[in-house]
């Protein structure tokens, strides 16, 4: 057993684990944070993302399946349960509720650590930077559209600048054809 | 008062869901934790085909941490077997399939033993100190190969790998002519075949389940998108009292079809508890998900089109080859049948014969995936109505419109013997060219063919219908299906004027919980956030047959209706009691009953809720409760239908594909809310994207899945999809009175064929006539190849 400590979401642990412990099984098994989740074995699907301080004390987004958790030792994790503060949600999380960006919400938690991290590094970026930049990270359920469209929405939001109308949101009813058959339908 | 001032039904209401899911504060099957619970993992087969000479596990079995070890020989007397619900034939073969095998493996990844210890990571370890003999034994993979006569068996006690031949004819069923006069007469025959490759449903949410045997009953959560059928058979086919079982699907992870299943690992993880008394977890890595979770589609079809030089289609033949597998799942024989009803899509054509043959391999058994037959359909039928286009040298919406069902003509009775209730493709259809601008794009592609462009443009089009909402239950019986199509909910009044409301539905990310809330809101006239939606737990929602077919709405949705409305009358008798006038003079209107011509007379539903709460007024025979609830059996199926258009550039000299723009205009009648169908027909197409460019399950020649991970079965990122232009037309439904039609699975039968028919569009000046799916690079090159060289030959 190895002894590691570090910060979960601002709070510091001190544990032995087994050297082969990857960091999302520490997460999930020993600390009970289940809100990060485990959708591969492969590190291939991105639903464990979590944003763990480099070298620098920078926190940067690393796929949880494939960080030991002595590797996470001394450093500090930033889960999507730890995302939000006492002001309410994190502008990202609240884009992915506005622009419905999330439907089973199975890939949610690491789509949106990924999301963060990804406006740390670019803040204004294009619609294809964001479809590049959650490359690693797949989605089953939306088709990305709204997922794209979230980010771009938080990140103008985090820069100040007047949020995109969402063109989601209570839109207009498409235009009605009319049936030739009338139906009864509901008030 | 409780009035409301616009209708809740139609408005994008953002979602009752997503607080949870946004925050990580999610109860997913695998996040379970119970009292002494232990953990499972289930040693797999590495063959395809093999007797078991011995298994040994009595190393594991002593293994420090350890609790149990198990063979399936050790629970033969009491694991069950899983059932097959669909027997599409009298005389169907039916093999037994043991959850955990006991003599004999058929295909790679089949459980074979099983550790329960203290901790995951010890089960999964112990594994390996498990010592099995296998007796390799032949193996057949291909679906053509296994219908020869000299072919290894896969069950041989049955002594085919024929599993049924069903076949529909329109002319034995009165319903069309005879597909051999079609062929007899006519002036241009298309003849292809297509192939279905094997797809994997792939929810991002693993396969989970937890069997709590302790406190005198079974309480078992599963990732599921059907817990009351699981409770069902659990009890059917192990004989366990079915009121002694509770089955629970918390949030779950997605489902596609791939969780519309009772599992080998349910029943084992049952039977595990019940050897060890305690409460137990398993959890499936993904490599095990790719190599035991049913997969999907995997057929053949050689379709046979008849038509006059008009274009007009005279005739269909259609004979399918559909590989089952090896063994039946809950409804496997019936996924290709589901399609049978839909190949003459949305057209009159006049006579129509289809045939299915099921097939053993010693593969991972198929079963539903997103569409269940009708992606196949309407797959075959739109790349059909393009080749008959080219061979007449017409632009293919022509040929569509030649044939389809006129918008005057609805209702309409096909030849497949449906009745499609409403519709208007021309509507969809013109909207559809509009917006991606048809007629520039082929000004363009005439430009660019010219020019013998490097890119070349090419449109392809899927005009769509499917059959949902499954299901009328005497149709289901007609078909054999072993269950009805009803569905069930019940409201709920609490005595402060909220709303719960038990849907029999079962959702995983549909958003049932927002839009339920909206329909009840217009129907009670409570605000939107005074209804609670609960489901998914058989102790709460006692009756229900769950989520899937693109169902939940047009079935459970209606059910929702008539409980409301019974609620409805309830507290009219009691508002009129205390407003002392009869029930006919009263008005029920935004939440709220009125005397007529008195309207300061007034009782609100939260004033009756309250009142019968206290009952201490209450007329006589008239019961303290307006609780209501009521089971909806549809008449028929639901028809949403629509156009999709593709636009894309390939590389002739790389085979790239480049999708450059999507647009579909779907039609599924009235919309609760039109932003959870947007996101609905997102996720669709992006799924029919998928089977067109880039998913395949692929075996070796030993059976071997080569694509068990996604490192190799390659779903698609942001990076691999385009934006997708949806639009709707609304055409209500005329059989329900919510004027509503399915969305689930639309995108994922429309997008498809559009895809590959603007790749084969793009080519077709260069000889190309077909690209099998997926169409990589690769496949595009080389189709462009073999067609260089027949001109050249």
């Amino acid at each position: 057993m190895a002894r590691i400590s570090l910060t979960v979401d601002g709070v510091t642990y001190a544990d032995d684990v087994a050297p082969r412990t990857l960091l999302a099984y520490y997460l999930r098994d020993q600390l009970g944070k289940v809100g990060t989740v485990i959708g591969c074995d492969t590190s291939n699907c991105g639903a464990c993302t979590v944003l763990m301080t480099n070298a620098d004390g920078a926190p940067r987004s690393v796929k949880s399946c494939s960080v030991l958790a002595v590797q996470a030792d001394g450093r500090s994790v930033t889960t999507i349960e730890g995302l939000s503060t006492e002001d309410g949600m994190h502008p990202m999380q609240r884009a992915f509720h506005e622009q419905h960006a999330l439907q089973c919400g199975f890939c949610t938690p690491g789509m949106i650590m990924t999301a963060v991290d990804l406006l740390a590094d670019n803040p204004d970026p294009t619609e294809d930077e964001v479809r590049k930049g959650l490359e690693g990270n797949l989605c089953r359920c939306t088709g990305y559209q709204n997922i794209v469209r979230a980010v771009l929405a938080a990140a103008a939001d985090m820069r100040g600048v007047p949020a995109v109308p969402s063109p989601r949101a209570e839109a207009p009813a498409p235009s009605a054809v009319a049936p030739a058959q009338t139906a009864e339908v509901a008030p | 008062m409780t009035a409301v001032a616009e209708p809740e039904v139609g408005r994008a209401r953002l979602r009752k869901e997503d607080a949870r899911l946004i925050a990580g504060r999610t109860r997913w099957t695998e996040n379970m934790a119970l009292p002494g619970m232990l953990h499972v993992a289930i040693l797999r087969s590495p063959h395809a085909h093999a007797r078991i000479s011995r298994i040994d596990v009595s190393a594991a079995a002593g293994a420090a941490n350890v609790v149990a070890a198990f063979t399936g020989a050790d629970v033969s007397e009491t694991q069950g077997a899983l059932a097959c619900a669909w027997p599409v034939t009298e005389d169907i073969v039916m093999p037994t399939y043991p959850p955990l095998a006991v003599t004999e493996v058929r295909h790679v990844g089949e459980p074979v033993a099983v550790v329960v210890a203290r901790d995951r990571a010890t089960a999964v370890d112990s594994l390996e100190l498990i010592d099995v003999e296998y007796e390799p034994l032949p193996v057949v993979l291909d679906i053509e190969a296994a219908l020869a006569d000299d072919s290894p068996l896969v069950h041989a006690d049955a002594g085919t790998n024929k599993c049924y031949t069903w076949v529909f004819d329109s002319a034995q069923a009165g319903s069309g002519g005879a597909t051999s006069d079609a062929a007899a007469e006519a002036e241009v025959t298309i003849q292809r075949r297509y192939v279905q490759q094997r797809l994997i449903p792939s929810s991002m949410e693993p396969r989970s389940v937890v069997v709590d045997p302790t406190g005198g009953d079974w309480t078992i959560y599963s990732a599921t998108q059907i817990p009351h059928i699981l409770r069902f058979l659990l009890a059917a086919t192990t004989g366990t009292p079915e009121h002694k079982i509770n089955v629970i699907a918390p949030d779950v992870g997605g489902g596609f079809g791939g969780k519309l299943a009772v599992t080998p690992e349910e029943w084992i993880a049952f039977a595990a508890a019940n050897r060890v008394g305690r409460p137990v977890k398993y959890t499936e890595s993904r490599s095990e998900n790719m190599v035991s979770a049913h997969h999907g589609r995997d057929l053949i079809q050689d379709i046979t089109l008849y038509a006059k030089r008009d274009g007009t289609v005279t005739g269909l033949d259609v004979k399918l080859t559909a590989n089952m597998g090896a063994y039946l799942g809950i409804v496997t024989p019936g996924v290709p049948i589901l399609g049978a009803f839909m190949y003459n899509a949305i057209y009159k054509f006049p006579a129509y014969r289809f045939e299915c043959t099921g097939v053993f391999t010693n593969t991972t058994k198929t079963d539903a995936y997103r569409g269940a037959g009708r992606p196949e359909a309407t797959y075959a039928i739109e790349r059909t109505m393009d080749e008959l286009a080219a061979e007449l040298g017409v632009d293919p919406m022509e040929v569509r419109r030649r044939n389809w069902i006129k918008h005057e003509e609805f209702p309409f009775t096909t030849v497949a013997t449906l009745t499609y209730d409403s519709g208007n493709y021309e509507a969809a259809t013109d909207k559809a060219m509009r917006m991606l601008g048809y007629d520039e794009l082929r000004a363009e592609q005439q430009a660019r063919r010219a020019a013998e462009d490097r890119v070349q443009l090419g449109i392809g089009i899927s005009t769509y219908t499917e059959m949902c909402g499954l299901a009328p239950s005497r149709v289901l019986g007609a078909l054999r299906y072993g269950a009805g199509g009803w569905e069930n909910a019940a409201v709920r009044m609490l005595p402060t004027g909220k709303v719960e409301v038990v849907t029999g539905t079962s959702p995983h990310g549909q958003g049932h919980v927002t839009s339920w809330s909206q329909i009840v809101a217009d129907r009670l006239g409570v605000p939107f956030e005074d209804v609670e939606v609960r489901y998914g737990d058989t102790r709460i929602a006692h009756k229900g047959l769950d989520t899937y077919g693109s169902r939940s709405l047009t079935v459970g949705g209606v059910a929702l209706v008539q409980a409301c409305d019974r609620v409805v009358e309830k507290a009219r008798t009691v508002a009129a009691h205390l407003l002392e006038c009869s029930t006919d003079d009263l008005e029920f209107a935004d939440g709220t009953f009125r005397v007529r011509g008195t309207p300061d007379a007034a009782k609100t539903l939260g004033d009756c809720a309250l009142a019968v709460f206290a009952a201490h007024d209450l007329p006589d025979g008239v019961e303290a409760t307006l609780d209501a609830d009521a089971t909806f059996d549809p008449q028929t199926f639901s028809f949403p239908h629509g156009t999709h258009l593709c636009a894309a550039d390939v590389d002739r000299e790389t085979g790239e594909v480049h999708l450059r723009r999507y647009v579909c205009v779907d039609d599924v009648g009235r919309v609760i809310n039109p932003m959870i169908v947007e996101g609905q027909v997102h996720g669709g197409v992006a799924q029919g994207i998928a089977q067109a460019l880039f998913e395949e399950a692929v075996y070796d020649a030993d059976g071997n899945l080569l694509t068990g991970s996604f490192v190799d079965y390659t779903i698609p990122s942001a990076a691999d999809l385009p934006p997708i232009e949806s639009d709707r037309t609304e055409t209500p439904a005329t059989s329900n009175p919510l004027g509503v039609k399915g969305v689930g699975e639309a995108g994922t039968i429309a997008a498809t064929p559009a895809v590959v028919n603007a790749i084969v569009d793009a080519l077709r000046p260069y000889g190309v006539h077909d690209v099998p799916m997926p169409c990589t690079p690769e496949r595009v090159w080389r189709a462009i190849r073999s067609a260089s060289q027949e001109v050249a030959s």
